[in-house]
């Protein structure tokens, strides 16, 4: 299983291990490739696209392809590079992202792709739907305003192995991520804030925290979501 | 050859993009030189009094007079920048966007807590009052914009940058910190 491989991203020469997805093999080479629905430590759904690359002119997901010896990878091509800013403006509109006013501004994760890509406004008008919020539990602040559907929380948020956060249907227009009131007040305070880290954006929130850190000092004020793995 | 011409407005917005200009710090009196102002709060020129180069719109459309003022900058501009969250996406204002604006009005004028002394149950009703949009607009959606500025308020380095590479016709330049949304 631990058969070093050799695969080729934009060109560049790359090695990992058999097995390993091409998104984790980017970053051992110090190549960034945008994810969101994807989450280290959690097994990939492969939903969002925004990790698409291409194999022989194919698309694929990134975080759920495993790498094989001798590929050849398309990552940093206009085509892609076009397609993931176009997934981050639908998600801004498709969602009531009002920055100024979220506290995760500044250590979000589609924000920070935002200004990756230089959003300086979607092409797409903004939808401003209605969506509801789940405040009833005692640490957990969740709303689904800011919810991008990608499950990191259905995957990744357990209480006594049961999940916290489940789609409330099936299919359909009306489609979304609940929060279960019950098993959520049940989570320590620790454990509320893992949940809220494990959400890209600002859709759990740790209740009572706040605006805890002062801009300037978030985790993406200064250098762009990726550049912790390229300058590496 | 006479300077290119600036206008400024207000819509729904909370005056802190005009106050990031400020921000320019001592950058003002160099762009005094580099620019004229015509119709802004900064020089209290009310009405256009000739056409000019750049506007500068903060704030979204929540009612009746932004539209006309919106307009009237798009008629009186060659170029007009949607300047900050509110004018690109309708910002703060916009948290009203989902609920019906009945249900607005009555929560500020007769259900709110802080409401108090309107005994006579009195809604703002007068000729003379703009009307309330259904929900705040986007600049853009309204009239064409030719430029975006994000940011609540837009850092004062790039609404510099912005107006030195619009009236040189440089390059804007764009450091990664100056590009944010809140
Ligand atoms: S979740 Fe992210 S993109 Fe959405 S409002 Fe909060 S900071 Fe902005
Ligand atoms: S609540 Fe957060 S983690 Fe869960 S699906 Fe929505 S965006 Fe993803
Ligand atoms: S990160 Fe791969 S599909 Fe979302």
């Amino acid at each position: 299983m631990n058969e070093k491989i050799k695969i080729h991203i934009d060109g560049k020469e790359c090695w990992t291990t058999n097995g390993t997805s091409i998104i984790d093999a980017a970053k051992e080479n110090g190549i960034f490739i945008p994810s969101l629905c994807h989450v280290d430590g959690i097994k990939p759904a492969g939903s969002c696209r925004i990790c698409n690359v291409q194999v022989n002119g194919r698309n694929m997901t990134a975080c759920s392809t495993p790498a094989v010896d001798g590929m050849h990878i398309e990552s940093n091509i206009p085509e892609l590079e076009e397609m993931r800013k176009a997934i981050i403006e639908i998600m801004f509109v498709a969602g009531n992202h009002f920055c100024p006013a979220c506290e995760k501004s500044g250590n979000c994760e589609l924000q920070a792709l935002g200004y990756r890509y230089q959003m300086m406004v979607p092409r797409f008008p903004y939808e401003f739907p209605e969506k509801g919020v789940n405040a009833d539990s005692k640490y957990i602040y969740h709303d689904r305003n800011r919810c991008i559907m990608c499950k990191r929380c259905v995957r990744g948020v357990m209480k006594d192995g049961k999940h916290v956060f489940a789609f409330n249907s099936r299919g359909g227009e009306n489609l979304h991520i609940e929060l279960d009131t019950e098993l959520a007040s049940q989570l320590t305070e620790a454990e509320a804030l893992a949940a809220m880290d494990i959400c890209p954006v600002g859709a759990i929130l740790k209740k009572e925290r706040g605006y805890y850190q002062p801009i300037g000092e978030r985790k993406y004020d200064k250098e762009p979501i990726g550049s912790e793995i390229e300058n590496k | 050859m006479s300077k290119p011409v600036v206008a400024t407005t207000s819509l729904a917005g909370c005056f802190g993009c005009h106050m990031s200009l400020l921000d320019i710090d001592e950058r003002i009196l160099e762009l005094i030189e580099l620019v004229e102002f015509n119709k802004s709060p900064i020089d209290d020129i009310k009405t256009f009094t000739k056409h000019c180069d750049i506007g500068l719109i903060e704030g979204g459309c929540c009612n009746s007079e932004n539209i006309h003022v919106l307009k009237d900058f798009r008629k009186n501009c060659t170029i007009l920048v949607s300047l900050g969250e509110c004018a690109i996406m309708g910002g703060l204002p916009a948290l009203r966007n989902g609920i019906p604006v009945e249900e607005c009005i009555r929560e500020a004028y007769l259900d709110g807590p802080t409401v108090g002394l309107n005994k006579e149950q009195i809604l703002p009703n007068d000729d003379e009052l703009p009307m309330i949009l259904d929900k705040v607009y986007p600049c853009h959606e309204i009239v064409k914009i030719d430029y975006y500025l994000p940011g609540c308020a837009p850092r004062a380095d790039l609404i510099w940058n912005a107006l030195i590479a619009l009236v040189t016709g440089d390059e804007l330049k764009l450091p990664y910190e100056v590009v944010k949304f809140d």
